[in-house]
């Protein structure tokens, strides 16, 4: 009884749980994570460590280090967070298995021995690696099919939900780690053992997707990404909190951070995360349910407390979406600045040159893209018109499956500096792999998941 | 009597991507201006504003009850992040874009300054 009551999360005081985020992206903050466990009373701290980009970087790795292809933060974040979570009683789930979530979780047990946590137990959940199931004549959701893209398939990953995540949660263990889970999932699925919630349910299953939906980005609901001096001032952004939400048995919420960090939750900051990537605010699609967030109700509860609630819902879609990523050869960008008078006219000598020099002389077909930075860049393509300045960088860019050809790219940049304009100097250039990606679906019966428990 | 005003003044967004496809809500702070906002922002003239940028068909969903709309930009990304050569893959600051444009307010402003 006394572990059923720990399982559920009944050993807090009073009936709403307490879910922190913290980590909102694979290279997200770690201190203030660190505050979140030590004073946000929290069950559950969920860390969100995955991207389209990340997770078929992790496939990457996994290729050439069958030991590698977890979230690379995995060990700081454990080696920092564990003990606390410990002390407090607050378990700890987190999708920075990526590629390789047993190894994510032997590590963790080791990190756990290594720092006397005797008995730490850790289950891991894997299924969401779909590879066996896509084959050349699989559609793409984007038209045409796998086979007719020119590039290598490097990983298929079917964003998993509540129902493979919930067997994993049930085992009791202190930490639970995973590969692709859909991101709001990640908090439904402890709302769901906590309350009881039905499979469904959907108005409730709605309700808890939308606070998963506005703390899966961590500080972008507590005044991270909103800031604009003069105009959204935020209060010591530089020690911004991640966010906590309290959620009640019906499925409404309370979202705010630690008192004494630094950012704002406010209507305004969870208005702005509610629609981030949402594409149709009536159908917010996720393996659990079809979300409807266009009646949400956001009202003010006090200082930096805002109240959701509202959510409605339909049931989930029969299949599941997957990510596939292909190889997307190299990324290369290189630039060199020019600043004072004239800068501008040099900066675009240099551009004209480069553009000789790159498709004429060496006669190269990859695509290419000039930017002038401080005049027409970031909008450049928008037709926004530029201004005048004095400091101007020139940026070079392009994507080729032949590492020479962007390796040719930085050589030809940096040589602006003794072949080009007056007075052209701050040469950088990097080369980065790069991966493409498209989706396709699968049945939600063909994916089978399975849940191993590790213990320290 | 009628002013001409940037969304900047009136409204904040957020811009978000999912592949190829840009989206930027945008909340309108003041009732009374909503729905002048909701008549000049279309999607004819998001399309005709960045004919380069915004490749695709363009989509306007109203969440009247919290002032705000959500402007879904197809084929707006030059291929997505994963694929764009722009220093801003993600759009990210295509709010600022959006924020930039200017509608025709009827009344007497009383925008706040906060």
């Amino acid at each position: 009884m006394e572990a059923l009551r720990r399982l559920q999360g009944e050993n807090r005081q009073g009936s709403r749980c307490r879910i922190g985020c913290g980590a909102g992206f694979s290279s997200d903050r770690l201190g203030p994570a660190v505050d979140l466990v030590a004073e946000g009373g929290l069950d559950w701290l969920v860390l969100e460590c995955i991207g389209e980009r990340t997770m078929a970087f992790g496939h990457r790795d996994r290729r050439r280090d069958p030991g590698a292809g977890y979230n690379p933060l995995l060990e700081p974040r454990m080696r920092t967070l564990l003990p606390l979570c410990r002390r407090h009683g607050t378990r700890l789930l987190s999708n920075m298995g990526v590629a390789n979530p047993r190894r994510a979780a032997e590590r963790t047990v080791e990190i756990a021995r290594e720092l006397g946590l005797q008995g730490l137990t850790v289950a891991w959940l894997e299924g969401d690696d779909v590879t066996g199931l896509v084959g050349p004549e699989t559609p793409l959701a984007e038209g045409g099919t796998v086979g007719e893209r020119e590039n290598r398939l490097l990983a298929a990953n079917a964003y998993l939900g509540i129902e493979h995540l919930l067997p994993a949660l049930t085992t009791g263990a202190d930490v639970v780690l995973t590969g692709r889970v859909a991101d709001p999932s990640l908090f439904l699925a402890p709302l769901v053992l906590r309350f009881g919630w039905e499979s469904h349910d959907w108005e409730r299953l709605a309700g808890g997707t939308l606070v998963g939906h506005l703390l899966e980005c961590g500080m972008q609901v507590t005044g991270g990404y909103f800031a604009d001096p003069g105009r959204k001032e935020v209060p010591d952004l530089a020690r911004c909190g991640y966010p906590i939400a309290e959620v009640a048995a019906d499925g409404s919420a309370v979202v705010t951070k630690l008192e004494r960090a630094g950012g704002l939750v406010s209507t305004e900051t969870v208005k702005e995360q509610l629609l981030y990537e949402v594409q149709d605010p009536a159908a917010y699609i996720t393996p659990d349910v079809i979300a409807d967030f266009s009646k949400v109700v956001i009202e003010p509860d006090g200082p930096d407390r805002v109240g959701v609630r509202g959510a409605a819902g339909r049931p989930r879609p029969e299949r599941l979406k997957v990510t596939l990523a292909f190889d997307g050869g190299y990324l290369g960008e290189a630039g060199v600045s020019y600043a004072g008078i004239n800068a501008l006219a040099r900066a675009e000598l240099a551009r004209e040159i480069l553009r000789e020099r790159l498709t004429r002389i060496h006669g190269l077909h990859c695509p290419l893209r000039f930017d002038l930075i401080g005049v027409d860049s970031l909008h450049g393509t928008a037709g926004v018109a530029p201004v005048r300045t004095e400091d101007v960088r020139l940026r070079v860019a392009c994507r080729s499956p032949r590492r020479e050809e962007v390796e040719l790219v930085l050589w030809e940049t940096e040589a602006m500096l003794t072949c080009g304009p007056a007075g052209g100097g701050g040469f950088r250039g990097r080369i980065a792999e790069s991966v493409s990606t498209a989706s396709c679906f699968v049945p939600r019966d063909a994916v089978h998941c399975r849940v191993e428990v590790l213990e320290a | 009597m009628s002013r001409r005003m940037r969304l900047w003044d009136i409204a904040h967004a957020r811009a978000g991507d999912k592949g190829d496809t840009s989206n930027v809500s945008v909340w309108v702070e003041d009732a009374t201006h909503y729905a002048a906002v909701l008549r000049q922002i279309t999607p004819e003239r998001i399309r005709a504003e960045f004919p380069r940028l915004v490749q695709g068909p363009v989509e306007i969903h109203p969440v009247p009850h919290l002032l705000g709309l959500d402007i879904v930009m197809h084929r707006a990304l030059e291929g997505g992040v994963n694929s764009s050569l722009n220093l801003d893959g993600h759009g990210k600051s295509w709010s600022y874009l959006i924020l930039r444009l200017e509608v025709e307010i009827d009344e007497p402003s009383k925008t706040r300054c906060r």
